[in-house]
């Protein structure tokens, strides 16, 4: 049976399902018990759980992040949330040094079954400090695995697939997915970690997206259906370990490659992906890739300024248009500009 | 406290000695090619403290913790092999001095990023009391953690929740170099800091094996009882170089003085003489020890040296935990 849930409901349930399912399953972060519940994702659960299992936690994110990894080492399966992923960089050392290595370092004696949630803002003025996009920055890292859901369906089965996987999980949400509606089964499933998925079929280009820009480039694609040409859209729900293989076969069927991401373009993910492609399937490119990605700046705060820093559907159908030697007749699609874009639906109505 | 307890730590503490002394010996072979952070001169600390545990009992540890690791009853042969980079070692060749651990007798594990460890304890010390576990956790750091701010969110939580956790700082007075003068005010002990934090605090002399014993055991009791954490701070010293098998005093970071006058304190032979002294021990009861130890030890040097290292495709194994849900398809 499925049902349509929000992404943040969808995120509520497989955390109350993990929790009900075992009881080494614990959350806590700063505001998890609140009354807006991390923007609703943990509403209800420590009336259900008592305050052990879902906990506030003091403003300490790197020393709390060396309580979930210690409690992980003995067992426990710590579920960590940050409202901002800019929060985290707190706890960078304790991610970085501590988490990812421990069961390495160790000769496998060890394991560190953690999940790091960590929310992407953007718009509405959230600035420098509470909209970055830093998922390059853990999926440099060998030792954790970092997960990117775009679907309700796919925050669910993979966030269920993080809190049962032995390795710390970095589990990066998009604030602006949290009101998207979708089917989503009920009960237990997993989606599973490793593996992208190819979210609509096409021949001409592939056009890999991280989180948010997988449905920028769906949209991209259906504009590109009006000038005949198809696009193969891949969802890539995990950044790490990274599913070459598909990609890879994308590509050699598309000979054409577009790498839309939420982050900086520069040492980012998208350079990665286009460097595995250039790796492994070079003669089968037809024409050069391209990132479709943030500029070089930190993130702007005035809405006047955002308008010109995040790329959209119409960057993704530019760069399509480029690769396949379209004219596009100059034509822009008008829900490009009609809406804001420093919100993600006219619901909202701030402040973050 | 009786002769066969004395005995016990006076026998603990020698064991940790020679052991220290035989790396610093050897390491001018290049053959342990890791940096090794020696203990000799703060024994007494690790022998007090965790003879107050029991073995399920954790313990997590910092850089320089060799010391914690035998007292603790980590396995002697598992740790040479792994200071000399073999298949035989504690973490099989991928963690080396400082990455110490020993998971049948409590030994968590060791990290040498300052102050990092002590949050890792308060984990597993909540996770005992998730559990309704009986267990202490004690967390090993020096006098520079307390300069980290890890070391002050950890005190935090550990008062706000009432963990089993006692925290030991050894302070030797110096990190690496740097003199505790130019790094924390005159003013105010290190111990002081934990009281600020609400949590109750003690300081001792750090080379008096029975007085380290005597409040490490009271904090330990406590804790067991659920009555929360408590602060250790015991003054002790650092006799040869930060890291590194030599004595360092040449370079002129400390006095020479100073350097004596806490030798001539020296946490072994003040133990032997009090066992001479007090507790009827003959000359040939010492020699009987050394020669004990010295067996253990050749054969644990002759054990790392004849180990196999770890073969090639080694390396890649253990990034991640197995998983039947992930296939790592990273190339």
């Amino acid at each position: 049976m499925s049902r349509e849930l929000l992404f943040h409901q969808a995120i509520n349930e497989a955390i109350d399902l993990c929790m009900a399912k075992d009881p080494s399953v614990y959350i806590m972060g700063l505001g998890v018990p609140d009354p807006k519940g991390v923007f609703g994702s943990t509403l209800g659960l420590q009336q259900k759980y008592g305050d052990q299992r879902v906990m506030d936690m003091p403003a300490s994110e790197n020393a709390m992040t060396g309580v979930a990894i210690g409690s992980a080492l003995v067992g426990m399966r710590p579920v960590i949330t940050h409202q901002r992923i800019d929060f985290a960089l707190l706890a960078m050392e304790q991610i970085v040094n501590q988490a990812a290595n421990w069961h390495y370092m160790f000769g496998g004696q060890v394991r560190v079954p953690l999940v790091v949630r960590m929310i992407i803002g953007r718009g509405w003025g959230q600035g420098p400090q509470h909209a970055q996009s830093l998922q390059a920055w853990f999926a440099h890292v060998p030792g954790l695995k970092v997960v990117m859901p775009t679907t309700p369906y796919d925050a669910k089965g993979l966030l269920i697939s993080s809190v049962e996987d032995d390795n710390p999980v970095i589990f990066l949400e998009h604030r602006w997915l949290y009101n998207i509606k979708a089917d989503v089964t009920e009960g237990v499933y997993r989606v599973p970690i490793g593996k992208s998925r190819i979210v609509r079929e096409g021949d001409d280009v592939t056009i890999v997206g991280t989180s948010l820009m997988t449905i920028e480039a769906l949209r991209a694609a259906e504009m590109l259906m009006l000038e005949s040409a198809t696009a193969e859209v891949i969802d890539i729900r995990t950044l790490r370990p990274l599913d070459n293989a598909l990609i890879l076969e994308s590509v050699r069927k598309t000979g054409r490659l577009i790498v839309a991401d939420t982050g900086w373009k520069s040492v980012g993910f998208s350079s990665e992906v286009v460097a595995r492609v250039a790796e492994e399937a070079f003669r089968d490119l037809k024409s050069p890739p391209i990132r479709v990605a943030l500029p070089d700046c930190p993130v702007p705060t005035s809405p006047a300024l955002s308008k010109h820093y995040y790329p959209r559907s119409i960057h993704i159908l530019i760069a399509a248009r480029e690769m396949l030697g379209l004219a596009g007749d100059g034509h822009v699609p008008e829900s490009n500009f009609s809406v804001p874009l420093d919100v993600p639906d006219m619901s909202f109505t701030g402040p973050f | 406290m009786d002769a066969e307890t004395l005995k016990y730590f006076y026998y603990q503490m020698l064991r940790i000695r020679r052991v220290e002394e035989r790396i610093a010996a050897l390491y001018p072979e290049q053959e342990m090619r890791c940096p090794v952070h020696l203990c000799i001169g703060q024994e007494a600390v690790a022998v007090g403290v965790c003879a107050s545990l029991n073995n399920m009992d954790y313990v997590l540890s910092n850089h320089r913790s060799h010391g914690h690791y035998l007292a603790k009853g980590g396995d002697l042969k598992a740790m040479i092999a792994e200071l000399y980079g073999k298949a035989t070692g504690c973490c099989r060749g991928k963690g080396g001095s400082m990455h110490l651990i020993d998971l049948g007798t409590g030994f968590l594990g060791a990290a040498p990023i300052v102050g990092s460890t002590i949050a890792i304890a308060l984990g597993a010390a909540l996770a005992s009391v998730m559990r309704g576990e009986d267990r202490v956790t004690v967390a090993f750091l020096g006098d520079g953690a307390t300069e980290e701010g890890v070391f002050h969110e950890s005190l935090n939580f550990a008062v706000l929740k009432n963990l089993p956790i006692v925290f030991v700082c050894e302070n030797n007075m110096y990190s690496v170099y740097s003199p505790l003068a130019v790094r924390q005010p005159d003013s105010r002990e290190i111990f002081e800091l934990a009281k600020g934090h609400g949590m109750e605090s003690h300081q001792g002399d750090g080379n008096t094996v029975t007085e380290v014993y005597e409040i490490a055991e009271r904090s330990v009791s406590k804790a067991r009882r659920g009555d929360g954490p408590t602060f250790l701070e015991f003054r002790t010293y650092r006799w040869r170089e930060h890291c590194g098998p030599y004595y360092d005093n040449n370079l002129g970071y400390r006095p020479e003085s100073e350097f004596m006058e806490w030798k001539n304190r020296c946490p072994v032979d003040l133990m032997r003489n009090r066992l001479l002294a007090e507790n009827g021990l003959s000359y040939q009861d010492f020699e009987e020890m050394e020669h004990q130890l010295e067996v253990e030890l050749e054969e644990a040097i002759v054990y790392a040296k004849m180990s196999l290292f770890p073969e090639s495709q080694f390396l890649m194994d253990h990034v991640y935990a197995p998983s039947n849900l992930c296939e790592d398809s990273v190339s």
